[in-house]
């Protein structure tokens, strides 16, 4: 028997498994068995309600996907009183992701998401910023830092920071979120994209641009998980591309303590299921009692700091 | 390509709602000029469908062809008793080019039964379908609830000429009256399916209206039924990603107690009441 449980912070997990947020529901319940899961990851809510953006929502290109689905949400009040209710039924750590356009309305639904039932909150900071120029609070260290340090404050659940890849200073973020109190990093948010119809000559997307997701941003996700291993003390999640047992690993390797599977559920609902005992198989094949023996295993000694943290690469 | 095979069976539905299932291909002909037939060997446990239900299809990753979403297909039939999962559609993109491909033999990955079907209240004796070209496939199962009911059912199918009608033979064997109506020979046009719709209610011969994707039936359909006060319901189509609920992709505009709401196509539908439904 291998052990596959893994601990971000105080929290232990059965298994590293768990589902990214917007890719993950109760309706999942119609197809898998959700109590098997490391952890429940829900969509990002909002304390208001909202509609999201217009359709096409989602499109294709080879192999991934683009999407600017937006942020629709029935608000916090219907939340509390389904959702969470829903996952209580369940003996899996329940995340709750929530975000914001600006930081009074952040620290606002910190409080209130701050309930039993709930066992973390993932501070969506991939999100545009409304109070400074529009761009999301995860592309600059400072507005990370600054967002995060108020959120740290109304609430005693452990925040997990969901970073963003748009931005050119990984690193920089990844400190300031760990400087500001967050407990743990979730690497990455999807990649801004786009996609344009050579007949119609109109981009695929009803809000124009969105973010790729799937096995094309896996080398770019595993990087900053990478990095920003390299560069905090506190754990890091893997997400991004994650569709195989070897892409589990890998993130494992790189560091991640445990990983979300996101755009690989929409294409196979059983991913989840057949990741943890795959990666069951993987161990059990390699020897390794404990998963938690391949974190941050990767040997990268001969390199020095500074390719490491190198953003300019090659 | 081994990724997208992978095992299916490790997730066992909770619930048994719904299930992610390999299935082996019967048959894939041609039907004529414009649609194709897929037979497929399903397992029992995917085949309590409803009318109206929808499957999501892992189309084959080919040389030619490489869709990576799943495409949401309308069930053309559902066979328990033989362990067949029929589906009936027109090549058009990437997906149903690779869905062609496919050869009698060759597995295919799928997820279903997925969204709500359409129903048939108690009180609906005389039910009226109106399909146009491959909104037939859609509806054939309706065709086969309402025989197995005993409701008396009446199919307005049109297409753009005789040689492109399918379904005949499969809704005159349900035992329904069949109106074929087209374009060549002018007779599909909205005036004259409206007369035609009208003169059925006159003569108290429809209870409910039934149709599925195209905006102009919706219209006439709508306007029909507010005449008349006839209950319907539509199935509608929309772009989806994961067909179960999660991603918020496949909304609609509905109208309901006065305001505008956005539903899923995947999961509150596909089908839908007719009078909530907004043209597009």
């Amino acid at each position: 028997m291998v052990n596959l449980t893994t601990k971000i912070g105080a929290l232990t997990l059965r298994n590293p498994i768990m589902p990214a947020s917007g890719t993950f529901s109760e309706d999942l319940a119609d197809v898998i068995d959700l109590s098997v899961l490391g952890a429940h990851v829900t969509k990002t809510v909002t304390r208001e309600k909202r509609g999201g953006n217009p359709t096409p929502r989602v499109c294709e290109v080879r192999g991934s996907m683009l999407n600017s689905i937006g942020i629709p949400s029935k608000g916090i009040d219907h939340f509390i009183q389904n959702v969470i209710p829903f996952y209580k039924a369940y003996d899996v750590p329940l995340i709750v992701s929530i975000s914001a356009h600006n930081i009074d309305d952040f620290a606002r639904i910190c409080e209130e998401i701050s309930v039993p039932g709930v066992d973390v909150i993932e501070v969506n900071i991939s999100c545009p910023n409304i109070e400074e120029d529009g761009k999301a609070f995860a592309m600059r260290p400072s507005s990370t830092h600054k967002v995060m340090t108020k959120l740290r404050a109304v609430s005693d659940l452990p925040l997990w920071a969901k970073l963003t890849p748009n931005t050119g200073e990984t690193t920089e973020v990844a400190q300031a979120a760990q400087d500001a109190g967050a407990d743990a990093l979730v690497v990455s948010n999807t990649l801004l994209s786009m996609a344009i119809d050579i007949h119609s000559r109109k981009p695929k997307l009803g809000n124009l641009m969105g973010g790729l997701s799937g096995p094309s941003l896996k080398p770019i996700a595993l990087r900053m998980a990478y990095q920003c291993a390299k560069a905090v003390d506190i754990p890091v999640i893997g997400c991004g591309g994650i569709s195989t047992v070897e892409d589990v690993v890998e993130y494992l390797i790189a560091g991640a303590t445990a990983v979300q599977v996101g755009t690989a559920t929409f294409i196979n609902p059983t991913t989840m299921v057949t990741l943890i005992s795959n990666l069951e198989r993987f161990l059990e094949s390699q020897n390794i009692s404990n998963v938690r023996e391949l974190i941050g295993t990767v040997r990268d000694n001969d390199a020095a700091d500074s390719v490491v943290f190198m953003e300019a690469a090659p | 390509m081994e990724l997208k095979q992978r095992n299916a069976e490790a997730g066992t539905s909770a619930n048994g709602r719904a299930f992610e299932a390999e299935t082996r291909v019967k048959s894939n002909r041609e039907v004529n000029g414009e649609y194709r037939q897929l037979i497929l060997d399903a397992p029992q446990k995917i085949l309590d469908c409803q009318p109206g239900q929808f499957f999501h299809l892992l189309c084959p990753v080919t040389s030619k062809h490489q869709p990576y979403l799943r495409r949401p297909m309308s069930i053309y039939g559902y066979f328990p008793e033989k362990g067949e999962l029929h589906f009936l559609y027109k090549v058009t993109g990437e997906g149903t080019q690779a869905l062609a491909e496919l050869n009698e033999g060759d597995t295919l990955n799928v997820l279903g039964p997925l969204g709500v079907g359409y129903t048939i209240r108690d009180d609906w004796n005389n039910i009226l379908l109106l399909a146009r070209g491959v909104g037939l496939a859609t509806l054939a199962p309706l065709a086969h609830e309402a025989r197995r009911l005993g409701r008396k059912l009446t199919a307005i199918c049109s297409a753009r000429n005789p040689d492109v009608l399918m379904s005949i033979d499969l809704f005159t064997e349900m035992g329904a009256e069949v109106i074929t109506v087209t374009d060549t020979e002018g007779t599909s046009d909205l005036e004259n399916v409206a007369s035609i719709i009208r003169t059925k209610i006159a003569n108290g011969e429809v209870d409910a209206l039934y149709t599925c994707g195209s905006n102009r039936m919706l219209k006439l359909l709508q306007d029909v039924g507010a005449e008349y006060g006839i209950p319907g319901e539509i199935a509608l189509e929309q772009q989806m990603a994961c067909g179960v609920g999660m991603c918020q992709c496949c909304v609609r505009s509905f109208r309901r107690s006065g305001k505008i709401t956005h539903e899923r196509v995947c999961r509150e539908g596909p089908v839908f009441d007719i009078q909530e439904a907004m043209g597009w």
